[in-house]
């Protein structure tokens, strides 16, 4: 052990210093000598037909290279198989305000601006729909033909006797949460570049994708053309959060251009169409019911999911089933009913964001068990502990658990946040709250089902010594290629410096389904930790071979093969490479990952969403000061600890629980996107209100390891799992600092003086009733 | 001698960028964020919104922090412009650079260039400032990843590192 042994502090990024230097190019920064400037001409309406789309004026303007409509566009794309319904620009219909409808490509971005003001739409409008419950309504509009009363999908699913698990309860409460809609806002706005020779008949696209085998994928079936065909590369990637986890219409856009011109075309959304391109967190409104024995026993669970899923598919369905399977797999549960509705509406397409479908029920299933534990007179913290799991087990919907920490979270953040000697005896205005979530580390079951393992790296050794590993996973800033170079090297006894990376070029690395559910970790760091493993055993066995000794008698640390009885017979890393090359010549290893079926979920329909090989668990406390008379609340300290099996890289482990729980406040205290009769209200980093340096805590980040039997080392994934608890986190704080139950996110000042106003008023009020009786 | 006219809108623009005097024509409109990345070649000042939303673009102009997206080039005439690439010298990282590297400070990269000039402007006018100084410092430009725990650490173990 090398990386992974003794007192660990974690390792920097191995592209960080790119990054502090300004060195690292992103898409927006690479060779753009001789691009086209593409732009796209956006549908000024919510919902209409297209009677006319006249480009001819547009066409003539000089400089004018390429224009395309969606007449150009014959193949529907989406991320789910079963779910097409979208085009790179819109054919026939338009349905949501800022949809793609054209697109030029021109000499310069001053040339491109003006050819979009010479096309010319005509529209018949149609009833557009911006909310769940109008677009349900009996007599509205289909939005898409093929979709009744506009329900994308509805979700039924029933496991245990939830009658009779109600029935037994104690106490049972019922209540219903509105979570607004909100967005990734990475940093980076996005962008493509896209070249088509006309000679060789060869696409190279790079582009700020968190998933480039989809998105090459997309491209050769939008455009029609052969796989072979195309490249795709990931340029650095300024921030994903699940934006950029399926293929977005300006990339199609982007390549289609460039094949028409037969060149090079740039195109550069501004931050507003960043916002529009969405696929974020839909509005929920979720209806939750829950049933608790006096024991602190949870008896039943049922909810009901509503999500205004926006205009297309995208991911809606797997967001509606993530809702409700991940309902499962935090405590033990006997009996749970789920009702989800995904609905379409006439705004810009939601689709995944970091906690996939969970965080919104998980924040109403969190609040409501703390509002029934004050009830029963039961501590937050130990109404948690009477439901734990117990590892190995099964959930009721099928989802195996194979590790499980989160009993040492909640001690962990109890003890650190003082939570027995503090609670309750803060002053009026200050409180503390605690809730608990997880999260999967890969969905366990891929999209695209080709019969592939699930990962694959490959490993390079060379005359030189160098290591090189080739992996198709993304890195968007996550530290996935400093994990796949750490087990790399902890394999092969190396120090992290002699591993190279090379990440998502499809003409280079091996395919790999990308940045989304947490997976990398755990599979692509299977996978490297299995590439690594046979280039050991080959080193091994040549070693063996130039010492004269036989391979068990063989071991690889610290860069040497050295024999285990004679401690003297050794040799370097560098000569046992030589003499493995001997006959061979450079050697390429290839190592993979997949998960059993046994771990891909229920036989029930949607059964495999929510199916992994390892949940994450986190608990954290909240605490906050409340100003009742403007209602602003702000977080003072966060404590937080992480069940992420094994910290492979603590020092970015502890960035990703930071960061997850950092967005997850920008969600509960101040983020939201509106719309005014479908145009957004919120399209710029002003009006969408995240936290800055001066709104953000200190966040205690604390590090469980319940080594997973089946993680890499013991890893499971480190991202995603702490978000979805700092909101219910929140709320229970808001309640203790100044009596308040808030039954929406975000808890902006408007929203908590709405509640204090309301608590007041009902405290009048029962003090007049007094007074009568 | 034949001096031809001057191109309508532009001018002859005269900076020091980086430590270094350069001469270049620039259009009266161009922003100092288009220059640098452009003109100059300069891609590691980053532009991430629609016009001094984010700080991404932050630069330094005469030792103050500026976002370079709401800086006409031309205002920058006869000043001293420096750029992320202009921090490390020889080949060294500047103690913000080797910081924010070992320290995490930066994940996804996209916020870090303007994030560190941020930092340097302040540690040019408050060598030693405290938390509540850095955070205020830091308020415009905004950061997706971090949840800014550790880009306040590096600052404040760039701080420790001395110059």
């Amino acid at each position: 052990m090398t990386q992974l042994a003794g007192a660990r502090a974690g390792v920097p990024l191995i592209d960080g210093i790119d990054k502090v230097t300004g060195r690292a190019r992103y898409t927006a920064d690479l060779d753009h000598r001789g691009a086209l400037v593409g732009r796209i001409l956006r549908s000024p309406c919510s919902h209409a037909q297209i009677l006319r789309l006249d480009v001819e004026r547009a066409r003539r303007l000089p400089g004018v290279v390429a224009i395309l409509t969606g007449e150009d566009c014959r193949v529907p794309y989406g991320v789910l198989p079963i779910a097409m319904n979208e085009y790179p620009l819109a054919r026939g219909k338009v349905r949501y305000r800022g949809e793609p409808v054209a697109a030029v490509a021109a000499i310069d971005a001053e040339t491109a601006a003006l050819a979009l003001s010479l096309i010319e739409l005509e529209v018949h409008e149609l009833p557009a729909y911006y909310e769940a419950d109008q677009a349900r309504a009996a007599d509205a509009v289909r939005i898409h033909d093929d979709k009744p009363g506009n329900l994308e999908r509805e979700v039924h699913h029933s496991f245990g006797d939830v009658a009779a698990g109600f029935a037994t309860a104690d106490l049972v409460r019922e209540t219903v949460i509105d979570c607004a809609e909100v967005n990734h806002a990475q940093i980076e706005p996005h962008a493509a570049l896209a070249e088509f020779d006309p000679s060789t008949g060869r696409l190279t696209m790079q582009s700020v994708s968190q998933v480039t085998f989809y998105l090459h994928m997309m491209l050769a079936r939008c455009l029609e053309m052969d796989e072979s065909r195309i490249r795709v590369i990931k340029p650095f990637v300024g921030g994903g959060f699940g934006a950029r986890v399926e293929v977005l219409n300006f990339e199609l856009v982007t390549a289609m251009l460039a094949r028409t011109a037969g060149g090079k075309v740039a195109m550069e959304l501004t931050r507003e169409e960043t916002f529009i391109t969405h696929r974020a967190r839909p509005q929920t409104r979720i209806r939750m019911k829950l049933g608790l024995g006096r024991d602190g026993r949870l008896r039943a669970c049922e909810c009901e999911v509503v999500q205004r899923g926006g205009a297309y598919a995208g991911y809606g369905v797997i967001t509606i089933l993530y809702a409700g399977s991940l309902l499962h797999g935090l405590y033990d549960l006997p009996a749970v009913r789920y009702d989800g509705y995904r609905v379409y509406a006439n705004l810009p397409p939601c689709g995944a964001m970091r906690g996939h479908g969970s965080v919104d029920t998980r924040h109403a299933f969190e609040l409501l068990l703390d509002r029934m534990a004050r009830e029963l007179g039961l501590d937050p913290f130990e109404v948690r502990r009477r439901n734990l799991l117990h590892a190995p087990t099964r959930t009721l919907n099928e989802l195996a658990i194979n590790s499980y920490g989160l009993a040492e979270c909640l001690d962990r953040v109890e003890a650190a946040s003082g939570w027995r000697t503090r609670r309750g005896r803060l002053p009026r205005g200050k409180g503390l709250g605690m809730a608990c979530s997880h999260y999967v580390s890969g969905a366990a079951k891929p999209i695209h089902w080709t019969g592939e393992p699930h990962a694959v790296v490959n490993v390079k050794v060379d005359w030189d010594g160098s290591v090189t590993a080739f992996t198709g996973a993304a890195d968007i800033g996550q530290g996935s290629s400093t994990m796949v170079a750490i087990a790399v090297a902890e394999t092969l006894g190396l120090p992290i410096e002699q591993v190279r990376v090379i990440a998502a070029d499809s003409a280079t690395t091996p395919k790999d389904n990308g940045a989304y559910s947490s997976r990398i970790t755990f599979m692509v760091g299977n996978a490297a930790i299995d590439a690594a493993r046979r280039l050991r055993t080959l080193l091994t066995e040549a070693a063996a071979r130039r010492l004269e000794r036989d391979p068990a008698d063989i071991d690889c640390t610290d860069g040497r093969f050295r024999s285990l009885s004679a401690a003297d017979q050794g040799i370097s890393f560098t000569d046992a490479v030589k003499a493995a090359l001997v006959d061979q010549g450079t050697l390429t290893v290839k190592g993979t990952f997949t998960c059993p079926p046994e771990a891909q979920g229920g036989k029930h329909r949607g059964g495999a969403v929510g199916s992994t090989m390892g949940f994450s668990y986190a608990a954290q406390v909240v605490e906050v000061s409340v100003d009742e008379d403007t209602g602003r609340v702000s977080v003072d300290r966060v404590w937080v600890a992480l069940d992420c099996g094994f910290a492979i890289n603590p020092l970015a482990v502890r960035g990703q629980i930071e960061g997850a729980v950092w967005m997850g406040m920008g969600q509960a205290l101040m983020e939201e996107t509106r719309y005014l009769n479908g145009m957004p209200a919120h399209a710029s980093l002003l009006e969408y209100r995240m936290p800055t340096s001066l709104d953000s805590p200190p966040i205690d980040a604390m590090i469980v390891e319940s080594i997973d039997p089946n993680g890499p080392f013991g890893a499971k994934e480190a991202s995603e799992g702490a978000l979805a608890s700092f909101a219910p986190a929140l709320a229970a704080a808001i309640a203790d600092a100044i009596g308040v139950d808030l039954d929406v996110l975000p808890a902006t000042p408007d929203r908590v003086l709405d509640a204090v106003i309301a608590r007041r008023r009902r405290e009048r009020l029962d003090a007049l009733a007094g007074g009568r009786r | 001698m034949f001096e031809p006219d001057p191109i309508p809108g532009k001018r002859l623009l005269r900076i020091r960028l980086n430590g270094r005097w350069r001469e270049d024509a620039v259009a009266d409109d161009q922003l100092l964020v288009d220059y640098l990345r452009e003109t100059a070649g300069l891609t590691g000042t980053k532009t991430g919104c629609d016009g001094g939303e984010c700080g991404a673009c932050t630069v330094l102009v005469d030792d103050d922090p500026v976002p370079s997206c709401l800086t006409l080039a031309v205002r920058c005439e006869g000043r001293s412009v420096e750029t992320i690439e202009g921090l490390g010298a020889g080949g060294r990282l500047h103690r913000l650079q080797r910081a924010f590297h070992e320290k995490l400070g930066a994940q996804c990269g996209f916020c870090t260039p303007g994030m560190i000039m941020a930092a340097e402007g302040l540690l040019r006018r408050c060598p030693d400032p405290s938390e509540a100084q850095i955070r205020a410092a830091l308020a415009g430009n905004l950061c997706r990843c971090t949840g800014y725990v550790k880009i306040v650490e590096s600052v404040r173990a760039a701080v420790q590192a001395g110059t």
